[in-house]
């Protein structure tokens, strides 16, 4: 499943979409992002409600295929910057970080 | 064996959003040269964790990168508080950052620990007073 498809079937709203054939290979969850980077799988979509410019150094170092951003997390200008220029899909939505792992668990093993 | 190409970056100490500069531009490199993603993954993460180290541990440092046939080279050097005991620092969860690291995500005391799982050596030669210097191989 390609990013730009679980935007339409999670209903996300896209902070900044680089690659939307990018293809979801797996999910991890999680905020703290020196353990992030230790867990997470090359093309994981990255669920989180951590919001600073280091997000998207993880998430380009790491590989993830996108970034979700639960609970409505703020983000700065800064942080959409980055992701601009480090070409990261940035995702957002109010729901959980929780929500949104069962939602993916769900449409990923469908 | 000669080397292919040699990589020098000065890491600032006082600016964690410029933090990962260095890393992502190695990746960029390695990607052009052809490396296997994962390869790429690996020297990326444990290079950042080592910047991420000297911005809040050391007040920066300086970042070398050597890229030989077979293997590649991370050398990190600071001159901060030294690693008064490495056994322990190497543990996952220790953690001797300040609250106001740890707000931003880092300090779960999972960076050593990362650097050496993502690499195939880790050498740390560290005096405290005096600096540290970190070295790291990933084989290709």
């Amino acid at each position: 499943m390609t990013v730009t498809e679980i935007i339409t079937a999670l209903d996300l709203e896209v902070i900044h979409l680089a690659d939307g054939e990018r293809e979801i290979d797996g999910v991890y969850t999680g905020d703290l992002l020196s353990w992030v980077m230790g867990k997470l799988s090359y093309g994981n979509a990255w669920i989180t409600i951590m919001n600073n410019v280091n997000v998207i150094a993880v998430a380009t170092l790491a590989d993830a295929s996108c970034i979700i951003l639960t609970e409505r997390s703020e983000i700065g200008d800064d942080v959409i910057a980055k992701a601009e220029a480090c070409g990261v899909n940035i995702l957002r939505t109010a729901k959980s970080s929780y929500e949104i792992c069962c939602m993916l668990g769900k449409i990923l093993n469908a | 064996m000669a080397d292919v190409l040699k990589l020098h970056f000065d890491v600032d100490g006082d600016d964690f959003t410029s933090a990962g500069e260095a890393s992502a531009d190695v990746k960029k490199r390695l990607r052009l040269m052809g490396y296997d993603p994962e390869i790429i993954r690996r020297v990326s993460i444990a290079m950042y964790e080592g910047e991420i180290n000297m911005v809040i541990h050391a007040g920066g440092g300086v970042a070398d990168v050597s890229v030989y046939p077979d293997k590649i080279e991370i050398v990190l050097e600071d001159k901060g508080p030294g690693i008064p005991d490495i056994a322990l620092a190497m543990s996952e969860g220790f953690s001797t950052a300040p609250d106001t690291v740890r707000s931003l995500g880092f300090g779960a005391g999972m960076g050593l620990p990362n650097m050496k799982r993502y690499t195939d050596e880790l050498h740390i030669d560290s005096k405290v007073g005096e600096g540290t210097k970190v070295t790291m191989i990933v084989n290709t």
